[in-house]
Order: C-alpha cells, then sequence, then structure tokens
C-alpha cells in the first residue's frame, strides 16, 4: 500500500541515493521547519505581525501546557519537548498534501523519537537524583523490592514501543484508509476521512508530547 | 491457498474485536468525562487533558491490533514457506 506518486521517491531514485523515502521527507520537514524558524525570528518586534505572530502563539501553547505538566523545574526540558511537537505535527499534516508522505507513518522515524524519550527521561533521573533514582523502581516496601523492580523495568520498556506503535498506526492506519477509499471511489470520498486526518494529526501529537511530558515529569518528581 | 483465505480472515475478524472492546472502553471514558464536566464545568480543561491521555492509552490497544493485522496481511513472516510447499 503506498501512493500513487512521491515526489522525493523519485528524486531519490534520480539521484541514486538509498536512504528510504521516509528519510527524504524527514529532511523536507527539517528544512520547513529551519526555514520557518529563520523567517520567524528575522527582525523580532516588540508587537508580533505575521510568521513571528503566528509562531509566538504556537510556542505560548505549548509553554503553558509544559508549565502546566512538568512544573516550574521541567521546563528547562520545554525545548525538547517543543521540538517533539512541532516536528510530530508537521510531519502528520504534511501527509495530508498529495504527493506526501508522512515520516512519522513509518516505524523507523517513530522509534527513534520513542527511544530518545525513552534515554531522556532516564538521563533526567539520573542527573536529578543521582543513585537514589533506583527509588523509583523499587516501590514503597523494601521487602516487595526485587518484585516491583521486574514489573517496574517491563513497565519502562513498554514505554518506547507504545509510544512508537501508537504513532505508527495512527498515522499508516490514516494513509492505508486513505489509499482504500481513493481505490473505491477517487472522487470526494477521501475528503471526510482526509478531515479526519487533520484530527488524528493534532491529536497524536498531542498524546505524543504529553505523554513525553509525563515521563520526564515522573522521572522529576521524589521517590517514593 | 486456503491459507490465504484463512489469514485474510485472521486479520479481519481480529481488527473487529480489537476495535469491539477499544469501543466499548472508550465510549466508557467519554461517558465519564462528559458527566464530569457537566457537574463541575470549570474542570473541563483538565477532564479533557486527562481524558485524552486515557483515550490514548485504550485506542494503543487496537492500534496494535492493527499492526499485527498489517503484518499478517503485507509481512507474513510464513508466505515464502506457503509459497514453497504450494509450488511442489
Amino acid at each position: 500500500m503506498v501512493h500513487p506518486f512521491l515526489f522525493l521517491k523519485w528524486l531519490e531514485e534520480q539521484l541514486h541515493i538509498h536512504v528510504g523515502e521516509h528519510v527524504m521527507y524527514t529532511w523536507l520537514v527539517m528544512i520547513i521547519l529551519i526555514v520557518v524558524a529563520l523567517v520567524a525570528s528575522r527582525g523580532i518586534q516588540l508587537v508580533p505581525s505575521g510568521m513571528q505572530n503566528l509562531m509566538e502563539s504556537v510556542v505560548t501553547g505549548i509553554t503553558n501546557l509544559a508549565e502546566e505538566t512538568m512544573g516550574h523545574k521541567g521546563m528547562a526540558y520545554f525545548p525538547l519537548v517543543a521540538t517533539f511537537a512541532l516536528f510530530i505535527l508537521v510531519s502528520n499534516l504534511i501527509g495530508l498534501i498529495p504527493g506526501f508522505y508522512p515520516p512519522t507513518a513509518n516505524l523507523n522515524t517513530n522509534a527513534a523519537l520513542a527511544l530518545t524519550v525513552f534515554v531522556m527521561t532516564h538521563v533526567i533521573g539520573i542527573k536529578e537524583h543521582g543513585l537514589s533514582y533506583l527509588k523509583h523502581f523499587m516501590g514503597p516496601i523494601l521487602a516487595l523490592a526485587p518484585l516491583i523492580f521486574i514489573i517496574e523495568i517491563i513497565g519502562h520498556l513498554a514505554r518506547p514501543l507504545s509510544l512508537s506503535l501508537r504513532l505508527f498506526g495512527n498515522m499508516y492506519g490514516h494513509e492505508i484508509v486513505l489509499m482504500i477509499f481513493i481505490g473505491l471511489v477517487p472522487f470526494l470520498l477521501p475528503v471526510p476521512m482526509m478531515l479526519m486526518g487533520v484530527l488524528v494529526a493534532f491529536i497524536q501529537t498531542f498524546v505524543f508530547t504529553l505523554l513525553a511530558m509525563i515521563y520526564i515529569a515522573g522521572a522529576l518528581e521524589e521517590g517514593h | 491457498m486456503e491459507f490465504f483465505a484463512w489469514a485474510m480472515m485472521a486479520a479481519g475478524i481480529g481488527m473487529g474485536l480489537g476495535s469491539l472492546g477499544t469501543g466499548i472502553g472508550q465510549g466508557l471514558a467519554i461517558q465519564k468525562a462528559v458527566e464530569g464536566v457537566a457537574r463541575n464545568p470549570g474542570a473541563s480543561g483538565k477532564i479533557l487533558t486527562t481524558m485524552m491521555i486515557g483515550l490514548a492509552m485504550i485506542e494503543s490497544l487496537a492500534i496494535y491490533v492493527f499492526v499485527v493485522a498489517m503484518i499478517i496481511l503485507f509481512a507474513n513472516p510464513f508466505t515464502e514457506e506457503v509459497v514453497k510447499l504450494l509450488a511442489k
């Protein structure tokens, strides 16, 4: 199940570089984000207008959410979370344009994102608490620690799996449904599905970002 | 050939069962969230956030089934062996 035509895949074949179309589209998303950031931050004014206005409202929204979820201490990790949000949102939305393929509809991209969250939470935990970070895995009763430890390890390992598979399943499922509908009736029938795709893109971005923030906040708080 | 017919059926029935349970679960979650908002509209923001996380967790179950169905349909690990056996 692939798109009828992906222009970056065609470009990749012309240039004879074999990296996969999701990597090509990831680069495209990165270029878009970098260009938008440069345009928005060039000539910053006190009273924002145009691109600066849009980006300021986006960043303010993410800031409020991060402040609410992670608390004041977690704002040090706001750049990471905001980058996740912007990258995933643009990647999801790009798939609605014909000829584009969302990089998040490939498990490799999502696994990279989820593993970054997984590693970051533990790095933050160790940085914040040192050796007493192990208390997070021990549970309240010392006698039950060996049992709780195994359960906690399994629970922590399930995090990157569920994070990556959720995003992948949603985006890939949406792609498949669109392709099947286009195969059945190419005229007007896929439009309601595409409208739902906008909703799914925003909700999945929100969920991924929120879960990443909750994991970081969990690593920041004191062990019981 | 029968193998592929059963694979199709497994994917379809599995997806149906997976979405059945997920639908019931999400319906219950949304029911309680709506009740909560109706009782205390001031807390709607917090309830919405919490509900979203819960829904995402429940939804994962259907997504896992979907991934398994896609593996059965498009990346079945036994396809080569079955084709080899059929060629005999």
